[in-house]
């Protein structure tokens, strides 16, 4: 049985940027990136990835949905390529994450939805490498009315149904949903695919709907319930007392002495 | 705005049908939010057959423990969880709602909250009042900034991480325990089966001492050093992503902002880098001690005790001297 399916995907600064790369701007409330590229949420390529496995496996029709201030058309098509077949892009200003809370987001992402027609499965990343928060997926969910698992490892769709492996603190379980369904994906999964550069270029003909605000027919203004009063820049570094000895030995042994002095063991 | 309601904790059974410690720190955290606003603090359990733990968090300070006791809820469903504890939510609303930022924390409020239209903030390392209003505090970007937020609805919620409440002493006077009915409505979700890899006997978010290793440790022996050391400091071990990804440790030992986060006492780094992925998941560590045999490893620059050599040869004479210096 083949199944339409939606992965939203983020796009984000680069999380494996080094730490002065982000650049804290208390004024604005806001984080500049610096000298880092957007990348696909690293937990949404994931989801991707959960798709395509999907499509191999069983047949789907996979829709990339974005949505943000002004999506990188190169990272698109690069997520594309791996084996999506169309995407829709929602882009504007009123769309800049920063003044985005979840709810704002699933509301607008649930609209883009309604645009794309029919689905059976929507994929999303468990949470975004910007904000951490990972609620508009269980949002998302919410506004369409539709059961919802968080945190797969694995997703599969059988008779109608996702069967999901859900990841526990202490181990995994396995659940199922009737379709059409939610799914939020984990790392645990596995990375996203490398695109060959023929199926890039191939994917620049694959069919790709741009909307801007006035096209969403939802003012995010409004749908926000959090606020963030105050942003600043974490003070994460620390004094460090390094010992040294003669040897590596000694060193090892004197750690323990200098720990147990200072009582912290 | 003029708010109104209670302060509740949804709390957590751990094994042998106590109360999570994550729940016990709730109860302090929650008691300052009730004090600081003038208000009264409830705490919620969901289970089946968990008088015990209700009847041990009525000890912690609440002024009502409200018990969901069903054979339905013996196992986490999202959908009857949520259902349980809706009505409850709607017939008296809280001014906030506070859950640990657990596995069932991050699955169940999100869905409360959306059900309800209330503001949720995930992942907090603070929660306070200030003027009259409830604050928290959480990483964003990977641990890269700290975002102060707020709920702009009449009720907040928010998802805790663990060892940031501080556990009340248990008073001998316990309050009330009031149990209250259940809803039980056909799940759209099934749970097939479980099946559990970790032992739990000390949790890796839980514990006071976590000892990681990071790839420099080169493979999967090495890991019974750290176990060792763990083992004898009565902590958890822990890995860095690396190896995870090259299973030299079971991807429920991985520590950062893609696996758990965890703020020990003490937390040992070994033979690892430090980057921002598992920084995100141990920076809020009491005391932070790094073994690396590069000088130059961002982890010595967040460490609050650091040296720089071969794990293989300062381990062992770490370990055996801890041993030596043991106190009874």
């Amino acid at each position: 049985m083949s199944v339409n399916i939606i992965v939203c995907a983020k796009q984000v600064p680069d999380p494996e940027g080094p730490p002065s790369s982000f650049e804290v701007n208390e004024a604005e409330r806001r984080v500049i990136p610096r000298g880092i590229p957007p990348v696909i949420n690293p937990f949404d390529e994931n989801a991707l990835e959960a798709a395509i496995r999907i499509k191999e496996s069983s047949g789907a029709f996979i829709t990339l949905l974005s949505l943000g201030r002004s999506l990188s058309r190169a990272v698109i098509l690069k997520a594309v390529a791996s084996g999506a077949d169309a995407s829709m892009l929602v882009e504007g200003d009123a769309f800049d994450p920063s003044g985005l809370d979840a709810s704002a987001t699933a509301s607008l992402l649930a609209a883009a939805i309604e645009k794309i027609g029919p689905c059976d499965l929507i994929l999303c990343g468990r949470q975004a490498a910007d904000t951490n928060a990972g609620l508009v997926g269980l949002g998302l969910a919410a506004i369409l009315g539709l059961p919802a698992v968080t945190l797969a490892q694995k997703v599969e769709v059988v008779d109608g149904r996702v069967r999901v492996e859900r990841v526990l603190p202490d181990g995994l379980e396995v659940v199922e949903a009737p379709l059409p369904a939610l799914v939020t994906v984990s790392g645990e999964v596995g990375d996203l695919r490398y695109p060959s550069l023929q199926a890039i270029k191939a994917a620049k003909a694959l069919p790709q709907t741009v909307l801007g605000p006035e096209d969403l027919g939802v003012d995010p203004s409004g749908l926000r319930r959090v606020e963030t009063v105050a942003l600043k820049a974490p003070s994460r570094e620390r004094n460090c007392k390094l010992v040294e000895a003669d040897t590596p030995e000694e060193a090892g042994r004197k750690l323990a002495l200098t720990l147990r002095q200072d009582k912290v063991i | 705005m003029e708010r109104s309601g209670k302060i509740m904790v949804l709390a957590e059974t751990a094994k042998g049908d106590r109360p999570a410690s994550i729940s016990l720190e709730l109860m302090g955290l929650g008691r300052e939010l009730a004090d600081g606003l003038g208000t009264s603090l409830s705490v919620v359990i969901l289970g089946s057959g968990v008088g015990d733990a209700a009847r041990e968090l009525a000890r912690y300070g609440p002024d009502e423990v409200l018990s969901l006791d069903h054979p339905s809820l013996g196992a986490y469903n999202p959908d009857l969880y949520k259902e349980a504890i809706l009505g409850l939510l709607k017939s008296s609303p809280p001014r906030a709602l506070l859950a640990g930022h657990t596995s069932l924390g991050q699955d169940l409020l999100p869905r409360l909250a959306f059900s309800l239209d209330c503001g949720l903030v995930t992942d907090c390392v603070g929660v306070k009042v200030e003027g009259g209003e409830i604050l928290f505090i959480r990483p964003v970007f990977g641990g890269n900034a700290l975002a102060v937020q707020k709920a702009t609805t009449d009720t907040a919620m928010a998802t805790v991480r663990a060892r940031v409440g501080e556990v009340p002493a248990p008073s001998a006077t316990p309050c009330e325990v009031r149990p209250v009915e259940v809803e039980t409505p056909a799940p759209r979700l099934e749970i097939k089966g479980r099946e559990i890899i970790e032992d739990r006997e000390c949790p890796l978010e839980e514990a006071p001492v976590v000892v990681s290793g990071g790839r420099g440790m080169g493979g999967e022996e090495g890991f019974s050093q750290l176990r060792e050391l763990a083992s004898l400091l009565g902590g958890a071990v822990g890995a860095s992503r690396p190896p995870v990804d090259s299973g030299w440790a079971p991807t429920t030992c991985q520590v950062g902002i893609t696996g758990k986060v965890v703020a020990p006492d003490l937390y040992i780094a070994v033979a690892i880098s430090g980057s921002t992925q598992h920084l995100s998941g141990m920076s809020e560590a009491g005391k932070i001690v790094a073994i690396n045999k590069d000088p130059d490893a961002y982890i010595f620059k967040v460490s609050d005790y650091g040296v720089v050599g071969d794990w293989k040869q300062v381990l062992p004479s770490f370990t055996a001297a801890l041993r030596e210096t043991a106190r009874d």
